[in-house]
């Protein structure tokens, strides 16, 4: 079973690290580091990626003619997508433990920053002996 | 576990690629099928030779091999393919090897160099260019390029088939490739080996899986191109730049993948090894002709490379090569060349320089000016703007090891701050 794992950060201003003591930032970033080596060691990463910051976001939907319009997003924004893993995993359960460790990663003073992190599972295709409407 | 080619005889294979690929289409000039074919037989060479040894003659075989992959497809294709092949399919394929092999009055070093040219050809887009010459010249699989670049393999094969049939539709290639295509496309085929390079030196990190190394293969594919160009200022010129700047590659990122700046850097980590080929080839390069920019560059790069220090690098030189560069349509040499001023003049000229450069569009919301500027403000002593600066730079870029460089030189300097302060503090309830 595939699960997407989205971690949001809150929104609003600059990349919430930024703020931190370098000794935090250095550690914030080893843990991610480590983090995905385990999750690829263990055979379970598929993909992981770390998004830009919300300067660089962009709304886009179809004009008229079909061209793109192209908005900024509003710095409003309450939370951000900074950054996703997407796991191939036996159970839900253990999708919800790498969540929890992803949650559980070292903010200022190396205190676990428990963010919220979403994780939603990958539809699949039908089933081969799936006949619609029997 | 089924055994594996060391690496002395995949590059050994991997050398040979090319020149299977000139004999086959010397016969068949059917690119698509002949590319298909050498693969395939690359594929066999590292599933047969680690138990059986390298044949006597591993180029005959890969020939032998290929041949008999691309007649046996040829057999197994549709009606249509059978009869434009059908003279071809008939002579047995021992004795189409022995035509093959026996080349008669073919000059096989311009050969293996239009392949160079026909990967980038100017119908294929600069994504497909790098992946056919990573294919065609480096004789890496689908899949070992797919993971270099971090795309799904599917997605990488697609690429690649659209690439062959652009070329296909497009006419006048190998080997039908004319003088005039060759000096027009030459300075593609140096710029897509200079991007693969790059892309080895800048490609995200983190994701743990592993990779061919990009930088290496670049650096393998630019030889061969100097070994068929021996005359050539500017392959030379590029062949030094990739080597003095890989020299330094161990030295560049620290444990965590981090970024080590030039001026941090152990220079003894520097691979002494590469920087006098890297001087040896340039040298060479340079008496053949001077000026170009790949040439220029590499000449900075190995007056870093000939420096103990950054205070004891000869700026001036560097920033006259820069000027030498005609630095104008390029943004980013003109980066470096306002850091270079600022070391022989001072921070505030390179600041002003920035200040400049911000007028350009180009530049002016880009992460690199904002990080340049950081750095000359905090070697200026104005920290507080540093900080904002390389913020704002960390906020911008899109790569991530250039942003957790950038986050942590801000809070370096902010740590340093908010301790000074509270000495400052801590001075005056003492008094």
């Amino acid at each position: 079973m595939k699960y997407m794992l989205l971690m949001n950060v809150p929104g609003g201003g600059p990349y919430q690290i930024a703020g931190w003591a370098a000794a935090d930032i250095t550690a914030h970033i080893a843990f991610m580091r480590g983090f995905v080596e385990k999750l690829a060691a263990a055979g379970e990463l598929v993909w992981t990626g770390g998004l830009s910051g919300p300067d660089q976001a962009k709304r886009v939907r179809a004009g008229a003619d079909g061209a793109p319009l192209v908005d900024d997003v509003f710095p409003e924004a309450k939370e951000f997508l900074a950054g996703y893993w997407i796991v191939d995993v036996e159970t839900p359960e253990r999708a919800y433990a790498i969540a929890a460790e992803a949650s559980a990663a070292p903010g200022p003073g190396g205190r676990p920053l428990n963010l919220t992190i979403e994780v939603r599972q990958e539809m699949s295709g039908p089933p081969t002996d799936w006949t619609p409407g029997a | 576990m089924i055994p594996r080619l060391d690496d002395s005889a995949q590059d050994v294979l991997r050398d040979l690629a090319p020149g299977v690929l000139c004999a086959l289409m010397r016969r068949y000039r059917d690119f698509g099928g002949c590319e298909d074919a050498v693969q395939e037989a690359l594929l066999a060479a590292a599933m047969k030779w680690p138990a059986q040894g390298m044949p006597d003659n591993p180029k005959g075989w890969l020939i032998t091999v290929a041949t008999r992959r691309l007649t046996d497809q040829i057999r197994a294709d549709t009606a249509r393919r059978l009869r434009e092949h059908l003279v071809v399919s008939l002579i047995p394929a021992e004795d189409q090897i022995a035509l093959a092999a026996d080349a008669a009055g073919v000059d096989e070093r311009d050969e293996t160099l239009d392949l160079y040219f026909m990967c980038c050809h100017p119908a294929l887009s600069q994504p497909s260019q790098i992946a056919l010459t990573l294919r065609v010249m480096g004789g890496l699989t689908t899949g070992q390029i797919a993971r270099a670049f971090l795309v799904p393999e599917r997605t990488m094969a697609q690429r690649l088939t659209r690439a062959k049939q652009t070329i296909e539709s497009a006419g006048r290639t190998f080997p039908d490739v004319t003088a005039q295509d060759r000096a027009i496309r030459l300075p593609s085929v140096l710029k897509v080996l200079y991007l693969i390079f790059s892309e080895g030196n800048t490609a995200s990190d983190g994701d743990g899986l592993s990779r061919v190394d990009l930088s290496t293969e670049a650096i393998r594919v630019a030889r061969l191109l100097c070994g068929l160009l021996p005359d050539h200022a500017e392959v030379g010129g590029l062949l030094a730049l990739m080597l003095l700047t890989d020299a330094r590659r161990s030295a560049r990122t620290g444990v965590n993948g981090e970024l080590i700046p030039l001026d941090e850097q152990a220079r003894s980590r520097w691979n002494q090894e590469r920087i006098a080929e890297g001087k040896q080839v340039l040298g060479r390069a340079l008496v053949q002709g001077t000026g170009g920019p790949y040439q220029v560059q590499a000449a900075i790069a190995a007056l870093h490379a000939e420096a103990p220090s950054i205070e004891a690098t000869d700026w001036p030189q560097i920033l006259a090569l820069y000027d030498a560069l005609r630095v104008d349509d390029n943004p980013m040499a003109q980066l470096s060349r306002a850091i270079a001023l600022a070391m022989v003049n001072g921070p505030a000229a390179g600041l002003a320089a920035l200040d400049d450069l911000a007028r350009d569009s180009r530049l002016a919301t880009h992460h690199r000016l904002q990080a340049s500027r950081a750095h000359l403000l905090e070697r200026a002593g104005h920290h507080a703007q540093a900080i904002d600066a390389y913020r704002c730079a960390a906020q911008r870029t899109t790569n991530a090891s250039e942003r957790n460089y950038l986050l942590l030189r801000a809070a370096r300097l902010s740590d340093s701050l908010s301790r000074t302060e509270l000495t400052t503090v801590s001075g005056r309830n003492a008094n």
